[in-house]
């Protein structure tokens, strides 16, 4: 079990320098860099002071002396200052001579999205785990056909144009729900309570939209891996000694069939990052897939950089945590007897 | 004549699920509809009426004008041409460069494998969208760039399956006979093994056409997909945005194209993956 984990820990640096190196040369092989659009805000800019940004950006660099000074700060977790937005470090806070703290544009945006993406998550298994059992135990019924007809829906349904329409209807026609980011104007002066139920009426749209698209998907696989597991032998032995039909579904067979849900969730990781930009845009959310969209518009290249590679390496994390729990949760893996 | 009667055979297979079957009605419509958006439609999609902003659906405008005064239903029809055609050639890249490293990864084994193998794993680890973005707001945002890098950046599970197929073929007898009477890599590549891989690719190239549309309507809706004044269903929600408190219909009709469309594909490309999978019967 060691040795496998500290082999696949290890496997990850060679996929994080590819992560890099992939990422680096795209932004590259466009035309055009930051100085064209940084200096298009001013007027007055000349092509002195373009030259001065270059330079300050390592611009005037050959594209490999860029990786690597690049790369020699990333090791150290250091993404370097937005070009963009007044300097903000990009990554994490950190400190003037006079002691004045500047938190970081990823410190700041990461734990929302990552808090509405666990939010969601949860959701989502807690639907789609009893959905799927019963589209299983009730295979080609009424109520396995609606599920799939659901599923379906779900699969195709454009996650931008549902939170349209949820805002169209919970937002514009009745006024349930505010429309747009994390917290009313008004915030601040409300009490403790107020601030939380004014939080809470913030996420619902953005947490729940997530939810019913990633539904169909894991509603399937657990259907799947329940009517698989229906097959095997043991169900057979159990239903044979007798054993109730909820005992051998839930405690027999979903303990089995949810054993590759553990990997599937940790697959997910990517999609849900990614799937946080026209989320978090439509919604004004100030999180990692907006603070993404407003860098790809302003070319802010430190801030691109940051986050491609923070993105990755949290996909790379989510599998390693998956693996490990699959390692934990399946004893046949934990004792060495598979892979 | 062989190939012509397993294409065949699959799809009158696919077409008996009732569900394949919808999917494959509603694909042949909305090419119909988009092939003859010039003809059938009322108004030119781009005639810019300052009389007519922001008419409810009537007689007149069946889906209502947008905030230009331009016909939606017009913008509609040419908007389907848009998906369509993104649909089709960004998954066309996609599957060509997944047969080819696909093929190579699963015939020479060795290091090359290893290499293209990580790259997938590599392209894989990278949240796709992310990657997207950045590469087409590096690049002006155009209909020819979306189709190129969504194409660019989907290949690696038709790589993965052409390699599966390849490796579990490479020591079967009709491959060994072939090599021992002397054929080519390349005749063995190309006339041997591919045709053995092309349904499960063609059933994974009609669910990539599903996630291409999605994907190219997301990037329209942000704009940083196909331009203004062309239409595109995302383009069109992107004023349904603008507009929602006063014009549903700028919001609706496009959404709900979208999802007949990508719905059509994906219950096609269920069906066929059904109708190939020998599991499925004993399933049933």
């Amino acid at each position: 079990m060691l040795t496998y984990l500290i082999k696949r820990i290890l496997w990850m640096i060679p996929l994080l320098i590819g992560i890099s190196l992939i990422s680096f040369f795209i932004m590259h092989l466009a035309p055009g860099d930051i100085t064209n659009n940084e200096a298009s805000f001013n007027p007055k800019a000349s092509e002195e002071s373009r030259q001065k940004l270059r330079k300050l950006y390592n611009l005037d660099k050959p594209v490999i002396v860029q990786y690597g000074l690049w790369m020699k700060r990333m090791v150290k977790l250091d993404f370097g200052k937005s070009f963009a937005s007044h300097q903000k470090p990009v990554f994490w806070q950190t400190a003037d001579k006079d002691g004045n703290v500047t938190k970081g544009m990823i410190q700041e945006a990461l734990p929302i999205t990552l808090l509405i993406n666990f939010i969601s998550l949860l959701i989502t298994l807690g639907l789609a785990i009893p959905l799927g059992v019963v589209a299983a135990q009730k295979n080609m019924g009424w109520q396995d056909k609606s599920i799939t007809l659901f599923n379906f829906i779900g699969f195709s349904i454009p996650g931008f144009w549902l939170s349209l329409l949820l805002m169209y209807w919970l937002g514009v026609m009745n006024n349930w729900l505010p429309i747009s980011g994390l917290h009313s104007i008004n915030y601040e002066t409300l009490d403790t309570w107020g601030k939380f139920k004014d939080s809470i009426s913030h996420l619902i749209m953005p947490v729940l939209i997530p939810s019913i698209t990633g539904l169909a998907g894991i509603t399937l696989f657990v259907k799947n891996g329940m009517l698989d597991v229906f097959h095997q032998d043991y169900i057979t032995t159990a239903r044979a000694k007798g054993l109730k039909e909820n005992t051998v579904v839930y405690t027999h067979a979903l303990r089995n069939a949810l054993l590759p849900l553990i990997t599937i969730v940790g697959l997910s990781i990517p999609g849900l990052i990614g799937g946080s930009v026209i989320a978090e845009t439509i919604f004004a959310i100030p999180g990692m897939g907006k603070l993404f969209f407003d860098a790809v518009l302003m070319r802010d290249f430190p801030v691109i950089m940051g986050i491609l590679t923070i993105g990755s390496a949290l996909t790379l994390i989510g599998n390693l945590v998956a693996d490990i729990a699959y390692a934990w949760a399946d004893p046949r893996v934990r004792r060495g007897v598979v892979r | 004549m062989k190939q012509s009667l397993i294409k065949n055979s699959l799809l009158s297979k696919a077409l008996a699920n009732p569900l394949a079957m919808a999917g494959f009605i509603i694909i042949v419509m909305v090419f119909l509809l988009a092939l003859f958006a010039p003809i059938i439609s009322p108004y030119d999609p781009n005639d810019i009426n300052v009389k007519s902003i922001l008419l409810e659906p009537s007689y007149g405008h069946w889906m209502g004008t947008d905030g230009l005064g331009r016909d939606v239903l017009s913008r509609m029809l040419h908007g389907g041409r848009v998906s369509l055609l993104v649909g089709l050639v960004a998954v066309g890249i996609s599957t060509v460069i997944g047969i080819v490293l696909g093929a190579i990864s699963g015939y020479y084994r060795g290091w090359i494998d290893t290499f293209i193998m990580r790259l997938v794993d590599v392209m894989l680890s990278i949240p796709s969208f992310f990657l997207i973005l950045a590469v087409i707001a590096f690049l002006t945002p155009s209909i020819w760039n979306i189709m190129i890098v969504i194409g660019l950046t989907s290949w690696m599970g038709v790589t993965r399956l052409v390699r599966a197929e390849f490796l579990s073929m490479g020591g079967r007898e009709f491959v060994l006979a072939s090599r021992t009477l002397g054929a080519k890599d390349v005749r063995l590549i190309f006339i041997h093994l591919l045709p053995n891989t092309l349904t499960p690719i063609i059933v994974s190239s009609v669910l990539g056409v599903a996630s291409a549309v999605l994907m190219e309507s997301g990037l329209s809706f942000l704009g940083l997909g196909v331009q203004a004044p062309q239409a595109s269903w995302g383009n069109i929600l992107t004023d349904g945005k603008e507009y929602i408190q006063f014009a549903w219909w700028l919001s609706v009709f496009p959404g709900f194209a979208i999802l007949i469309t990508v719905l059509g594909y994906n219950l096609l490309g269920e069906g066929l993956r059904d109708a190939l999978d020998p599991r499925s019967d004993s399933k049933k």
